[in-house]
């Protein structure tokens, strides 16, 4: 590319997504921004400069090629795109809509430094989307058996990374999922109007037509332990296990009923199709006024969910001020414009219920921001005599999560460290017991779908290694 | 799916199903329960799981009709299929010879004492139990609690069988009569175990209790089932569902059970007038 071309490409503006109204979309579950047109994505795809030395490879946990797919794009070869994808990542309908690109690819893109960075997320999801929408997903040619298998406990994203990962290497894989439904996170956790469920079951059924045996309802720990796991004649196991039992603040009044976990209110209506409560039989407290406690995506996937389901007024509680808010900014943007308050610097003291047991208040704190604390940001300090209290019948409790026990306990030479994560060799996922590798937020304690995908991309390169050789 | 290959009527309204889940029946252990999902669009229910028969490869459920999902379950016949069933959760019970077990059973909740009973009589344990009904054609499990006790006691609120009153009232008197007792397991209504606890709080007694709250996942994913235990939260599905009699906090436990009446009402309500009784049949649109 010459000086010129590249300075033709530089003047090219960054192309918007079309969206659903804020108005229009606060009353329905269906996907908010609409994806690019063909032309769009073409025209997207040429404000890449095709650097010979791209930063935005480095900056993606699983490395995928960034210039060339999206050089298949500007050239109009869409489907070649999404198979340069799938060579690295197995789940690119999904991460080119829930990645954080402003903080990895994205961030360190060149063009970004002058204008607005290559939508590398957003052109991962067209190619992703075309392929499936043109019916012509083709599955890669799986290399001769070799003879061994591995067990992935969790059909999560670190769990789905390394089942997708072991067969295209000729390994067998059985994984071990204790919900329902194959997904995770993808399908209990991140609402529909942000990830389709029905992308998500695409992905996975991509995987099983690769071969990849997945068991339903199989609570391992429980039906069967990762020893007899081994003693079965797994070569490896991966435990993908996930985030685990949910944090309560451990304060006053926190079992009343309407007070929920965000992971209990979003399993129930993202999971359980609770939105389409009687058709579906798993309810949800609507409620009138709704108050999700936390900064995070998740709180903010809480708040977007609870501003569906029609209640007059829902409010994010947030101890710190709106700049250490943890939530991607194009969440809050999209959370405020469908309507959602923001009580900054504010921390819940109790929750206050009716004559039967149900909430009807929240009595709060005003704060103000001291010194850093060892995570870098301000630590929120209690104003005295500043407490007030916001009238709410349902409130969403969005402050991370413990470890899940379950795995640890029937395994205690697997080590953890004193939160309760698995504790791994991050370079190859290994843990301390031979044969058992572990990945995403089992291990990390709550982090994002990318993440865990990058561990088990390195725990199944790792796995794959082991299984040939033995070497430990 | 897990088939349904037995099923007998035990009083007006409860059933018990024989399920085939080969994996489960070889797992399980006397306390344990498991979740089921009846259909594509049902709820996830918890049960104890009553007994297993590891030969058939099945476990035996026993559920009363009071809701929509119990209510379809109950129109479920031999042949037909529930969509999920995940198990064995929880902790299994604590088993070990305390010398004299004192197994109480309230109406439904004889059910999940009955592998208690069997378990601690094994270990070999005196095994005395007391079940009641609100009246006789209540009355479920009469012959197998006998059988898995060393001694049987019945009793009836109406007096129409057995001891004319609560099983509360029969425990009193052996603790009166200076009946050393190690332990006592009472599972029922959550008033029934609360009045367990009451009768033995003031004489020290190791008191189990099953609680039964509602649950989602059942694996500790979500915490619906989060009840306060000796003033700290507990999660059912993972930390129990024994607990110990004396630490529950019963009111927050009912007024937690009854956070969705208005939901299971306006369900059941639809269910019956509406969608008519072969509705586990129906498919997700």
């Amino acid at each position: 590319m010459d000086a010129n071309e590249t300075k033709g490409r530089m003047k090219i503006p960054r192309q918007t997504m079309s969206e659903q109204e804020p108005r229009e979309r606060v009353r329905n579950f269906y996907e908010v921004p609409y994806g690019f047109t063909p032309e769009q994505a073409i025209a997207e795809a040429k404000r890449c400069i095709q650097c010979k030395k791209p930063l935005c490879v480095g900056g993606c946990p699983v490395n995928i090629d960034i210039p060339w797919f999206i050089r298949l794009i500007s050239e109009g070869k869409f489907i070649e795109a999404a198979h340069k994808l799938k060579e690295t990542n197995g789940l690119p309908a999904v991460c080119g809509r829930v990645c954080p690109q402003e903080d990895q690819c994205e961030k360190v893109c060149v063009i970004g430094k002058k204008s607005d960075a290559v939508s590398i997320g957003r052109l991962e999801r067209f190619a992703a989307d075309y392929e499936r929408e043109h019916g012509e997903i083709t599955i890669p040619s799986i290399p001769k058996w070799t003879g061994k298998k591995a067990a992935v406990v969790g059909a999560g994203p670190a769990g789905l990374t390394v089942a997708g990962d072991l067969v295209k290497k000729g390994h067998k894989v059985t994984v071990f999922e204790a919900l329902h439904t194959p997904g995770g996170v993808l399908m209990y956790g991140i609402p529909e109007f942000r990830l389709p469920k029905k992308i998500v079951q695409s992905e996975v059924e991509y995987l099983r037509r690769m071969g990849v045996e997945i068991i339903l309802n199989a609570v391992v720990g429980k039906l069967e332990t990762i020893d007899e796991l081994l003693a079965d004649g797994y070569g490896a196991v991966f435990v993908g296990s996930g985030a685990g039992l949910p944090n309560f603040m451990n304060i006053p009044g926190e079992n009343l009923s309407g007070v929920y976990s965000a992971n209990e209110y979003l399993t129930r209506v993202n999971l359980m199709k609770a939105y389409q409560f009687p058709e579906y039989d798993t309810p949800v407290i609507r409620g009138r006024k709704v108050v999700v406690i936390g900064g995070g995506n998740t709180a903010m996937d809480s708040a977007r969910t609870a501003l569906r389901l029609c209640p007059e007024e829902v409010s994010i509680v947030y101890r710190r001020s709106r700049e250490e808010l943890p939530a991607r900014v194009e969440e809050v943007h999209h959370g405020e414009e469908e309507g959602l308050r923001f009580q900054l610097l504010t921390n819940p003291k109790k929750f206050i219920g009716d004559h039967e047991g149900r909430l009807k208040a929240l009595e709060c704190v005003r704060m103000e921001l001291g010194e850093p604390d060892e995570s870098g940001r301000r630590r929120p300090v209690e104003m005295k005599g500043s407490e007030f209290t916001i009238e709410a019948d349902v409130a969403i409790i969005a402050i991370g999560n413990g470890a899940n026990p379950l795995i640890p306990q029937t395994t205690p030479d697997i080590k953890v460290n004193k939160w309760g994560n698995i504790t791994v060799n991050p370079d190859n996922g290994r843990t301390s017991k031979q044969g058992v590798f572990s990945g995403g937020d089992i291990v990390r304690g709550g982090a994002t779908v990318i993440l865990a995908m990058g561990d088990g991309r390195r725990a199944a390169d790792s796995m794959d290694e082991y299984m040939r050789t033995g070497i430990w | 799916m897990y088939e349904i290959v037995e099923k007998a009527e035990l009083a007006h309204t409860v059933y018990q199903y024989k399920i085939k889940a080969p994996l489960i029946a070889r797992k399980r252990r006397a306390g344990q329960f498991v979740v089921l999902r009846l259909n594509e669009m049902g709820e996830r229910i918890p049960l104890t799981i009553v007994g297993s028969d590891d030969k058939a490869g099945t476990i035996t459920i026993i559920a009363q009709e009071v809701g929509k999902s119990t209510a379809m379950l109950g129109d479920m016949v031999v042949g037909d299929s529930i969509l999920d069933v995940v198990g064995p959760l929880g902790k299994p019970t604590h088993i070990e010879d305390f010398g004299i077990v004192v197994c109480v059973g309230g109406g439904i909740g004889t059910a999940p004492v009955l592998p208690i009973a069997k378990a601690m009589k094994e270990a070999g344990n005196k095994v005395v139990s007391i079940i009641g009904a609100r009246n006789k054609g209540l009355l479920i499990l009469e012959n197998e609690m006998r059988e898995a006790s060393t001694e049987l006691h019945i009793t009836t609120d109406d007096g129409s069988y057995g001891h004319h009153g609560f099983v509360t009232q029969v425990l009193q008197n052996f603790i009166d009569e200076g009946m050393k007792i190690g332990c006592v397991v009472g599972i029922g209504p959550v008033p029934m175990m609360r009045a367990v606890a009451n009768v033995t709080r003031p004489y020290g007694l190791l008191t189990v209790v099953s609680l039964n709250p509602i649950m989602v996942d059942g694996t500790g994913m979500c915490g619906a089932c989060r009840v306060t235990i000796g003033g700290k939260n507990q999660f059912v599905c993972v930390d129990g569902p024994e607990f110990n009699g004396h630490e529950v906090d019963y009111d927050e436990l009912m007024m937690r059970n009854r956070s969705y009446i208005k939901e299971e009402k306006a369900a059941m309500e639809e269910f019956t007038y509406h969608e008519g009784t072969k509705c586990y049949e129906r498919e997700c649109k």
